[in-house]
């Protein structure tokens, strides 16, 4: 992709893609930076409209309570300050100022943060500094507080901190993006002279590439399972044929370039993705490594469906996409062969197909810069998801001894913690927000903060969910927002993961929604259906549980409601 | 060899970037054509019309040279100049 390409982007069909709004503040010019991203938006199919504001106006844009900027409302804010700005800006400073320059650009930006989150409801997007050593102090300005360097890597460090406060900002990480490029590449003099312009054209690409990606998982768009291969992706060699002995991984041949790519999807699966094997081998030779062999980074206990015979790879990431139960689009596959590259990619458009280069050594600087993985929040229950999948795997099994569903969900002696949205709750809540894309009635994303907000406010009762059955503990998997009106009850959000569909959940919820609409001695409820390309499954949703469709809300009477049978029981 | 390009040559070269970069299918520049000539031609696509010049021929410009472009007769002798000493 180069900028060409992107500036012909403009010219396509945006009208049917997600629109967002993104204003573009920058200390430097930002024309190309526009075109950029607007044309990048369409390979996210994002379709940006995009407000710019004049050349070098940050503070007066957002200090200013009456600029364009609030008028336009948008959803993100893209703050660009530049390290050749800063550079002039540092070297107009007195010698005593220069140690505080880093914490003032700090304040600066947090007085710019107050007044925008004072005014409007967005995400702010900040880009950090390439650090440029000006070597007026040689490589001792590492030593010295005052020097360009140390104010500039405190800076980028200070940021980090801030984002953490500021749950709404998001770090476009624009100095990584230029450790792999390096400052020639990234930076074009005459550019530079002649636009004021701090980015070449292609790194241009880069930059207006990685914030797509970083809005991308906002709204719901991101990888959760890692596929791989396992003879020549996995490790040097065919086990079945090599055998145990002879593979490469660790220290024989070139084992370590396999022990990298091991070692980075370990840290992964660690952090939450879901890690999967399918391969062309018989299933107990493709295990013996992972159960036997010293030097795998990676276990058994490591994979959550493993799976491994000589069926096609097709029939087999699609099981494996059935058993997760998550989109094709929330997957990358890892495979060494370009052939079976190219069946995937063709019989399964959304996954992501890394066109691996041909040394294995290059397999892991390539995947680890296409940055597959961005997520737009974190939480504890992220932390390993491998246990559940396994668990999942184990329920298939057990469901298909029994003949009926009700003997199969009796079986699994479910309960569920219910309880109103609390501290502990709150970060899972406002990520589940965040990520469900299918059983998700209004698809309304909702912030940490926004959820904390509600949570506190009277006009909102909030339900979250948990479920444990006999093979383990689910977590948090459902939350209900419920807005009181004035005689009746709205569901403004009803979300749940999918993971637990045909569990019975939705019947309990909707018990305990009627539960609440009793104790507040309200005698209707009102949902809504809200469709989009990805939340189909509960288009029949509310006619499903009895409601009744008028003028596009659906209407339950809690008088004559009938309590729904459930497997599940509240703890 | 691009050093052996002659000035034709170069400047056919120079207007498929040209229309390339500025989306005219029916740009069709000569050596005295400037920026005034053709409506997309801004400072904005000045800028990629250098860098895909640069890429095409494997040359660089400096600051001054791309400030200094009166024509299309220039840029192309400035890209003719380079290749002879590249």
């Amino acid at each position: 992709m180069d900028f060409l390409q992107l500036k012909k982007n403009l010219k396509k069909d945006f009208s049917k893609l997600k629109l967002l709004k993104i204003a573009i503040l920058g200390d430097s010019s930002t024309q190309l930076l526009h075109q950029a991203i607007k044309g990048y938006g369409f390979e996210g199919a994002i379709n940006f409209e995009i407000y710019e504001a004049d050349y070098d106006q940050i503070e007066q844009e957002i200090l200013t309570g009456s600029s364009g900027l609030y008028e336009f409302q948008p959803d993100y804010v893209l703050l660009s300050f530049t390290t050749q700005k800063l550079y002039s800006k540092f070297c107009k400073t007195s010698f005593n100022g220069k140690t505080s320059f880093a914490d003032d650009h700090i304040q600066l930006t947090n007085t710019l943060l107050e007044s925008i989150n004072e005014r409007i409801k967005t995400k702010v997007i900040y880009s950090n500094f390439i650090e440029i050593n000006d070597f007026v102090f040689g490589n001792f300005g590492n030593k010295i507080e005052s020097s360009f360097i140390f104010q500039l890597r405190k800076l980028n460090y200070e940021l980090m901190k801030l984002a953490i406060v500021n749950k709404n900002v998001f770090i476009n990480d624009v100095s990584s993006l230029n450790n792999e490029v390096g400052n020639t590449a990234s930076f074009d003099s005459k550019i530079y002279i002649n636009a004021d312009f701090v980015y070449s054209l292609d790194f241009l690409v880069r930059v207006a590439s990685n914030i797509v990606t970083i809005v991308l998982p906002q709204i719901g768009r991101l990888n959760k399972c890692l596929i791989l291969d396992l003879d020549n992706t996995m490790w040097g060699g065919i086990i079945g044929d090599d055998g145990i002995e002879n593979i490469q991984i660790g220290d024989l041949g070139i084992g370590k370039a396999f022990t990298r790519l091991q070692t980075w999807a370990k840290q992964l699966k660690q952090r939450g993705i879901i890690l999967a094997v399918c391969s062309k081998n018989t299933e107990s030779i493709a295990k013996e490594p992972f159960e036997k062999h010293p030097e795998m980074v990676l276990k058994l206990d490591d994979i959550s469906i493993f799976v491994a015979n000589w069926e096609s790879k097709v029939a087999n990431i699609q099981y494996i996409q059935s058993v997760l139960n998550i989109g094709f689009d929330s997957i990358v596959f890892l495979d060494d062969n370009p052939y079976e590259r190219g069946l995937i990619r063709n019989a399964l458009p959304d996954i992501t197909v890394p066109e691996l280069p041909e040394d294995p050594a290059d397999y892991l600087d390539y995947v680890r810069n296409l940055n597959l993985f961005e997520t737009a929040s974190f939480s504890e229950e992220d932390l390993d998801r491998t246990k559940q999948y396994q668990e999942e795997a184990k329920r298939s099994v057990q469901k298909q001894s029994f003949v009926s569903d009700d003997d199969y969900l009796a079986s699994l002696q479910m309960t569920s913690q219910v309880a109103a949205f609390d501290k502990f709750t709150i970060p899972r809540v406002a990520q589940l927000s965040q990520r469900s894309n299918q059983f998700n009635l209004r698809t309304i994303r909702y912030t940490e903060d926004d959820i904390a907000r509600i949570s506190e406010s009277s006009d909102f009762c909030t339900l979250s969910f948990d479920l444990k059955d006999t093979f383990g503990d689910y977590g948090l998997i459902s939350a209900v927002i419920l807005k009181r009106k004035e005689d009746y009850l709205f569901i403004d959000t009803w979300i749940m993961s999918c993971r637990v569909l045909k569990r019975g959940m939705e019947e309990f919820v909707l018990n305990c929604i009627v539960h609440i609409a009793k104790r507040n001695k309200i005698n209707k409820i009102v949902g809504e259906y809200v469709p989009t390309s990805k939340n189909g499954i509960v288009k029949e949703h509310y006619a499903n549980l009895g409601f009744k469709l008028e003028d596009g809300y659906w209407y339950l009477g809690v008088e004559k409601f009938e309590e729904l049978k459930s497997y599940i029981h509240e703890k | 060899m691009k050093s052996e390009l002659t000035t034709e040559q170069i400047l056919s070269n120079v207007n498929e970037i040209f229309i390339d970069v500025l989306e005219n299918e029916d740009l069709n520049i000569s050596e005295n054509t400037t920026a005034s000539d053709i409506a997309e031609w801004d400072s904005l696509s000045h800028i990629a019309l250098v860098v895909s010049i640069e890429k095409f021929f494997k040359v660089r410009f400096t600051a001054k040279e791309i400030q200094d472009f009166k024509n299309v007769g220039e840029m192309c002798e400035g890209i003719r100049a380079k290749l002879l000493v590249a």
